[in-house]
């Protein structure tokens, strides 16, 4: 396969265009990815641009973005493919009609137009170079993990029926976790793993000027301040990377041109979404308490 | 190369870290294509390839830093007053002062000579204590102007440690080579943490790595509540599904099971020599609390009182259970563990609210002090109650020596668990779910 990426200086460059800013890390992995022709498993704390990631590498790459959405009950004929009953019920009925014989009909129901592509057979059958982002892989049940396996290391699919699919270029994979449960063994080590945290400082800052440019920088500077210390304060749920976007955007509306302890106060169910969480923060708040 | 690799992944196994075959080949891979002077993306080839679970990559970098450690450069020295440049350091938080102030200290204070013994945090220690970095702090915070400016100050005060750290290490690296720093900054994982030695940072560690275990383990429990097995066949949703195929039933609909949430009972011996492993437990336990039907909570030295009522509705447990030792009545007379005392109040008070579906959890390492023992009442707790469980903090090696009776209780236990670190207990909860 043409590799895709240059070198790792052009991936962060590529990310920055498509408006997404990427630490040594992260663009090493995903150029890593691109050589090595690995999945890469990304996981962090909800909110801190992981699935905002593969987007952004959609993006830039210029890439059609496949999404398969795991949730608890994802089975193959949701994230494979299926067969399509209607259709194939019909083609029996219309073969009574015309007297086709049985194995000249078997042979006819079971092939690629009776066959539903789910995300996963679609991205290995495309044409065209595509991402395939399998968000919230935390959510299906290890059973469904398995499922994954094969596409992840073969770059295969098996239907019982017709043969093995085998891809026709190897996709970009991008899998997220929120890590509400330790993934197995075996898809962690089929993947590049990528952790995701709440960004430095200096970095919120950066993301905070490159997603809000309305702005102004001091502002900008302070809102990463506060939501740093935020942070540092044991809360229930810490403010993600996407809440302080939301709350850089408050600003901008009310037109603030100071953050004070008031200001700050007032919208902090922006940042904070447990009652427990916003009685904690304000009591930091009050000066000298 | 190739050698110097090998060592690494040596390293990082003999650490605790689970590097696998694959994984070895993989990173080995990934080194080929990333440029070899580029460190940063060296770390990071490495670390994707090999470090699966955030909690691994502090021992990961300790060791990255031994193996690949830049260069120690030389200082060049030019009589600064190291602890006026401390302050800028800490007001300012510049990276560029806080790094050339590491290097001056640790050049200046460190007392680093050859012959000396590899003790690489007992360097680090000393600059920052010669240094008076602590005094500096304080200092500072107190004429801190608002929580912001206090946070600013402490994340350079962490900065500055972690840079004298990182000096220390190159500089012994370049003195003795990697594979005796890297094994003398070896520290054990926050999930293998003995609750009972455990040193202040591995404390702040341990609490750090409870939150998202807790959630990890709440999910886990719920969603095996949820599937469990599939109940009876819904006969009108299946037959609904069937019309579109014809009437063939091919997809049955199952009923959905509703199995009922535990009820937990938890008893923990607060005395002094376990209060650490009852904290995390404690805690572990209530930050699970919505996965059971009810959690109760009692507490014991020698006497014994609920304090369900005081965890209730706070997440701070290390100021409830200093007001647990104020106002729970836990001590009954020499303020010394008195299981057979405590079992026998607990019995008579709250006995009869034991019902066949609660479980009780008790907490401790059953040193009795001579005591009696009253495993009479653990036999009707059992014969009561749900099930009843025994979590140990002391190594079992440790077991019925001295006034350790852990055999006097065990028989009338469903089980009785060693649960010295983060891995056990949540070997253990995620059984009882």
């Amino acid at each position: 396969m043409a590799e895709r990426f240059p070198s790792i200086a052009a991936v962060r460059e590529g990310l920055a265009g498509a408006d997404y800013l990427a630490d040594e890390a992260i663009s090493s992995v995903v150029y890593l990815a691109d050589r090595l022709e690995k999945p890469v498993l990304v996981e962090g704390p909800a909110g801190t641009g992981k699935t905002e990631l593969a987007k952004a590498v959609a993006r830039w790459a210029g890439s059609r973005l496949i999404r398969l959405q795991c949730y608890e009950g994802l089975d193959e004929s949701k994230a494979l493919y299926e067969w399509n009953y209607r259709k194939q019920l019909l083609r029996i009925q219309a073969g009574e009609a015309s007297a086709t014989s049985w194995s000249d009909l078997e042979d006819d129901i079971f092939t690629e137009e009776f066959l539903l592509s789910r995300p996963l057979l679609e991205a290995i059958r495309a044409e065209e170079p595509v991402v395939l982002l399998i968000d919230e892989v935390d959510r299906v049940e290890v059973e469904t993990e398995a499922l994954l396996l094969e596409v992840l290391s073969d770059w295969q699919i098996s239907v019982p029926e017709m043969g093995t699919v085998a891809a026709r270029r190897i996709p970009l994979v991008f899998l997220t976790s929120n890590a509400t449960r330790d993934l197995s063994e075996a898809l962690k080590r089929r993947c590049l793993y990528l952790h995701l945290d709440y960004p430095s400082v200096e970095r919120e800052r950066e993301i905070v000027l490159a997603r809000v440019p309305e702005l102004p920088a001091h502002l900008a500077a302070e809102v990463a301040r506060i939501v740093r210390s935020l942070r540092m304060l044991d809360l229930r749920k810490p403010p993600s990377v996407s809440e302080t976007l939301d709350w850089a955007r408050t600003l901008v509306v009310l037109g603030v041109s100071d953050i004070d302890a008031a200001v700050t106060e007032s919208t902090l169910h922006v940042l904070l979404k447990h009652r427990a969480d916003i009685a904690a923060a304000a009591r930091e708040l009050r000066p000298a308490g | 190369m190739l050698d110097l690799l090998a060592g690494f992944v040596g390293e990082l196994r003999a650490a605790g870290l689970p590097v696998s075959l694959t994984e070895n080949v993989d990173a080995m891979e990934a080194v080929r294509h990333v440029p070899l002077d580029d460190r940063a993306a060296l770390r990071a080839a490495m670390a994707a390839t090999m470090v699966k679970r955030p909690e691994h990559r502090p021992a990961f970098d300790a060791v990255f830093d031994s193996y690949f450690a830049l260069v120690a450069a030389s200082v060049d020295d030019h009589g600064e007053d190291v602890s006026s440049l401390l302050e800028e350091a800490l007001r300012s938080g510049d990276p560029e002062t806080v790094r050339r102030l590491a290097r001056l200290a640790v050049a200046r204070l460190a007392g680093m000579e050859e012959g000396r013994g590899v003790r690489g945090s007992a360097y680090a220690f000393k600059t920052m204590r010669m240094l008076d970095v602590d005094g500096a702090l304080a200092r500072l915070l107190a004429g801190a102007d608002g929580w912001l400016e206090r946070d600013d100050i402490a994340a350079a005060g962490q900065r500055l440690r972690e840079e004298v750290e990182a000096e220390v290490r190159r500089r012994l690296v370049v003195e003795r080579g990697p594979e005796a720093v890297a094994r003398s900054v070896r520290r054990p994982l926050p999930e293998d943490v003995d609750f009972l030695h455990a040193s202040g940072a591995d404390l702040a560690a341990l609490h750090r790595a409870l939150r998202p275990l807790a959630r990890r383990m709440a999910s886990r429990l719920a969603r095996r509540r949820r599937q469990g097995r599939h109940g009876r066949l819904d006969f009108r949703r299946t037959l609904r599904r069937s019309l579109s195929t014809g009437g063939v039933p091919a997809d049955p609909r199952f009923r959905r099971p509703h199995p009922h949430k535990p009820e937990i009972v938890v008893l923990a011996d607060v005395s002094g020599s376990v209060a650490t492993f009852a904290r995390f437990t404690l805690q572990l336990v209530h930050a699970l609390a919505g996965e059971f039907s009810a959690v109760r909570t009692f507490v014991f030295i020698d006497g014994i009182d609920e304090v369900t009522h005081l965890l209730a509705g706070t997440d701070d447990l290390a100021s409830v259970l200093a007001r647990v030792h104020e106002e729970a009545d836990v001590v009954a007379a020499d303020g010394h563990s008195d299981y057979g005392r405590a079992l026998s109040a607990f019995w008579a008070r709250w006995g009869r609210e034991v019902t066949p579906r609660t479980s009780v959890v008790i907490l401790g390492d059953a040193r009795n002090n001579y005591h009696a023992a009253s495993a009479e009442v653990l036999a009707e707790l059992r014969l009561r109650g749900r099930r009843v469980w025994w979590l140990n903090p002391e190594p079992r090696s440790y077991w019925d020596t001295g006034d350790s009776i852990v055999s006097a209780y065990a028989p009338h236990c469903h089980g009785v668990f060693e649960c010295r670190n983060l891995r056990q207990l949540e070997a253990f909860v995620s059984q009882i779910g």
